[in-house]
């Protein structure tokens, strides 16, 4: 059997690596092609339109006065609580349905892969924020033509870069918790308990001992957080931003990452 | 192309892979047999880059995989049917794969055309897929960038009997027209009909390579099984020439080649009905060389 009549080596010239922006587009509709991510995504706006619909009905009822902010601070609430469980599925899905193997076959590059889904999912977080802000205008508006009240806009480009701020800082700590855990349910578990659990905890310590008062605005990072939805952070809040951020999101995102860079898929 | 030197991958104490080297020649199907566990799976993880070798290295063409741009279009790869997401239906996960490699989406619908995937089934989400759809998706994906190389992992796991033999001509051709083949498994009738060579592997070590017929010419032992219309008569002849006969079904069993069978019978005006190689020549060397590493214990000689 003659073997020399065939070719021995690859010849690459005609291939070139993976182009980022492919990358990113695939992670994208990774994210929507399953009914779990659909039904998320469409589950976010959905209950930001419910809770804006709320708020107005219980606004115009109880005859308050509100303006646009308050409506975007309504939004932060299911969008703080949905959009981190896509950033930790965005990750931990390719481990629990082991797609990871076919990933990194196709990209042997995982630290291109790991980067690629990161600005996924911050396109995302993005995304939402602007729909959310979509939602809030005709409810503001609504609520003018329904109260008789003037319709106060009062949102300036801090508060904009402080909603954005604030979701990309949600959906980058499920994503970071997404690697260190590399499962779904301890990556979402053990984000509600950073983000519901210990901001109470933290507050009753700092209370209790006055030593702890003084350490907390610099290790809780959801409470560093409350300022970007106050609209009007100071030079100490964004210390203790950067701090508390380092603490909850860079260090998991780093542990993370180079856990994903070495794991075995198995 | 394929190119394994020296592959060794130890976890902890416990040596999966040891000291592995072979090849696989372009224009062949290379037959990578063992039984569950002996590192199959872990040498074609290596080869993939998906696990680092402990020591030695797999070359693809020359080039390390991770090195290779673009990989899919080059190699393809089933490593597990069942690692895809169940939620997907397979036309998605075709397209995904698709788009990671840059190919025109009717790529997809040629792969599953080729794989004999229906458009309804297509639909279909992978949870719902039998094992056999799943491998058919998973060879799809595997051809989807036309690669010259294609790595498999059990590929015929699963699928019904006219799946194998789809298999088995989908690859011939494959190989025939220059690509090289590695498919691995631990059902020796599955491999031997299709692999050009075969390498056998046992507790992380190669125990045994070749084609079929330098392998049996190792095993040494051949056997015959005969019938003839007269089978009594039949039973004198070999004997006399001091073959060892016993009855086996409608038939006999002598022990030593076809061909000294049907001399025999022909010196005796004998009337044959059937007469075969026994060929289980290959299946006791299988076992026998594997057998540090079967999980059954298997007493000499009672295959036989």
């Amino acid at each position: 059997m003659s073997t020399s009549t065939y070719e021995q080596g690859l010849d690459l010239s005609g291939t070139a690596p993976l182009p980022f922006a492919r990358l990113v587009r695939v992670e994208l509709r990774k994210m929507a092609d399953t009914r779990a991510g659909r039904w998320l995504l469409i589950s976010i706006a959905a209950l930001t339109t419910l809770v804006l619909v709320i708020q107005l009905s219980v606004v115009l009822s109880q005859d308050l006065t509100v303006e646009f902010r308050d409506f975007m601070v309504a939004m932060n609430t299911p969008m703080g609580i949905l959009l981190p469980v896509l950033g930790v599925m965005c990750v931990t899905s390719e481990w629990s349905q082991r797609t990871a193997m076919v990933t990194f076959t196709l990209e042997p590059s995982r630290m291109k892969l790991v980067r690629a889904k990161f600005v996924a999912t911050m396109l995302i977080a993005v995304a939402a924020v602007i729909v959310g802000m979509l939602l809030s205008v005709p409810a503001n508006m609504l609520y003018g033509a329904l109260s008789g009240n003037d319709v106060v806009w009062g949102f300036g480009p801090d508060d904009v870069l402080y909603v954005f701020l604030l979701h990309v800082f949600g959906m980058a700590t499920g994503f970071a918790f997404g690697t260190l855990f590399l499962n779904t349910p301890a990556g979402i578990v053990v984000y509600f308990v950073y983000s519901f659990v210990l901001p109470p905890l933290f507050a009753l310590g700092a209370a209790l001992m006055g030593w702890f008062e003084s350490l907390q605005p610099w290790i809780d990072f959801a409470d560093a957080q409350n300022p970007l939805i106050e609209g009007n952070v100071s030079g100490a809040e964004w210390a203790h931003l950067a701090v508390s951020g380092f603490i909850w999101l860079v260090l998991p995102l780093a542990i993370g990452t180079w856990r994903v860079l070495r794991a075995e898929v198995k | 192309m394929i190119k394994v030197e020296g592959l060794t991958r130890k976890y902890g104490d416990f040596t999966a892979v040891d000291d592995v080297s072979f090849e696989c020649q372009p224009g062949r199907v290379t037959g990578f047999l063992g039984p569950n566990g002996a590192g199959k799976t872990t040498t074609m993880r290596v080869m993939v880059g998906l696990t680092p070798a402990t020591h030695g290295r797999v070359t693809i063409g020359g080039h390390l995989y991770k090195d290779i741009p673009n990989p899919g279009r080059h190699v393809g790869v089933l490593l597990d049917a069942s690692a895809q997401h169940a939620g997907r239906t397979g036309r998605e996960v075709l397209t995904l794969g698709a788009m990671t490699m840059g190919l025109d989406l009717s790529r997809v619908d040629e792969m599953l055309e080729l794989v004999s995937l229906d458009a309804k089934e297509a639909r279909r989400r992978v949870r719902n897929y039998s094992l056999g759809m799943r491998q058919r998706l998973g060879i799809a994906h595997a051809l989807l960038g036309d690669p010259s190389v294609l790595i498999l992992d059990e590929p015929a796991n699963g699928l019904d009997p006219a799946g194998i033999r789809w298999m088995r001509g989908l690859l011939k051709g494959y190989a025939e027209r220059g690509g090289t083949v590695l498919l691995s498994s631990h059902l020796l009738h599955e491999v031997e009909i299709i692999a050009d060579e075969m390498i056998l592997i046992g507790r992380g070590r190669i125990v045994a390579r070749g084609d079929k017929k330098s392998l049996l010419a190792h095993a040494g032992k051949a056997a015959t099984l005969v019938t003839a219309l007269d089978n009594d008569e039949l039973g004198r002849v070999p004997k006399d020439r001091g073959f060892a006969v016993s009855g086996v079904g409608q038939g006999l069993r002598v022990e030593t080649e076809p061909v000294e069978v049907g001399r025999a019978a022909a010196d005796h005006a004998i009337v044959l009905t059937d007469l075969r190689s026994a060929e289980e020549g290959l299946e006791d060397l299988f076992l026998e060389l594997t057998s540090d590493s079967q999980r059954d214990d298997l007493t000499p000689g009672s295959a036989a």
